[in-house]
């Protein structure tokens, strides 16, 4: 029973790790695959707090009446992936706006055909 | 979990949404394993600015993902093996929580110690992150920099100047000029 307690953190994060894994490569819209790469980070981000998690421990900011600190260094660095993982996202959005603009779609399989653009063309024009 | 009706969702705005509550609740698992100030940046940023991002692009995109018939066999088969090698992987990792895991018996306890003699500041990961290495989270701020410098980059071409004929599904609206206007006050926030 304690050995499932104690791994169950990590399982978790091999599950979110996995739904966003499914996620980039199994969808075909580029939103939703980016949205599977952030799942997979947060996963990641998750692991690291727990590594440094210490049972009663709290969180480390110096006071009075505290003596057991979780360890702080792995909230640094997962700091600072939170903000460049925003930044990345940010660019793949961007990525996708100008697909969108160029191409008429953001889906993986509809890229290469041709029909498909030219029938979406049509389309808007026939609405304008 | 909200992770795997993110998944499932075809509706794009939905799972902008979804997307947030995960982000929040991921924000409480961070208070919970005693990383405040990782679950405020989780809320702000995760909840906050990934969600303006998302609904920015939805304007202009199409909202509906295309659905795709069925269940990717190939890709869920790929993840189960994977996920299977990473299960097995973690019996090797250290009791969660145990004060002698290694993460907490090699150079932790010297910064815990040491950072309010040294620094003066009684949050540990300020004085980590402002202090010790902040060289590093310089760096970090030109990465921000440089990622909006890239959007701005690949936002500015106006749409008039494309050559070919295919016209975007939805005409683009003035939260277009938005985008990297937002991007560009990132750094600030950090």
């Amino acid at each position: 029973m304690s050995t499932i307690l104690s791994f169950f953190n990590y399982w978790v994060v091999v599950a979110l790790m996995m739904i966003g894994f499914y996620c980039v490569i199994a969808r075909g819209n580029m939103v939703k695959k980016i949205m599977g790469l952030n799942l997979f980070q947060t996963s990641v981000f998750i692991l690291f707090v727990t590594s440094g998690k210490v049972s009663g421990g709290s969180t480390p900011i110096l006071r009075e009446g505290v003596e057991i600190y979780s360890n702080p260094l792995p909230h640094v660095i997962v700091l600072t992936a939170i903000v460049v993982g925003v930044a990345i996202t940010s660019v793949g959005l961007a990525l996708a706006v100008r697909i969108q603009e160029a191409y008429g779609t953001i889906e993986d399989d509809h890229l290469g055909d041709d029909d498909d653009d030219e029938r979406l063309a049509l389309e808007d024009r026939q609405r304008r | 979990m909200v992770a795997v009706a993110i998944v499932r969702v075809r509706d794009l705005f939905a799972a902008g949404m979804l997307f947030a509550i995960y982000s929040l609740l991921s924000a409480a698992l961070f208070t919970v394993l005693d990383a405040g100030d990782v679950a405020l940046t989780e809320a702000a940023v995760g909840a906050g600015i990934s969600t303006i991002l998302v609904l920015a692009v939805l304007a202009l995109a199409r909202r509906y993902e295309h659905p795709t018939g069925g269940h990717n066999l190939v890709a869920l088969f790929v993840v189960i093996i994977t996920g299977a090698v990473l299960v097995y992987a973690t019996l090797d990792l250290p009791e969660f929580g145990h004060p002698d895991n290694p993460a907490q018996v090699h150079v932790g306890p010297h910064y815990i110690e040491q950072s309010y003699p040294d620094m003066g500041v009684p949050n540990m990961v300020a004085a980590v992150l402002a202090s010790y290495r902040s060289i590093d989270t310089m760096g970090e701020a030109f990465v921000i920099f440089a990622a909006g410098l890239a959007v701005f980059a690949l936002l500015s071409v106006p749409p008039r100047r494309r050559q070919s004929g295919i016209v975007p599904r939805r005409p683009l609206s003035d939260s277009r000029e938005d985008e990297p206007a937002d991007e560009k006050e990132k750094p600030d926030h950090e």
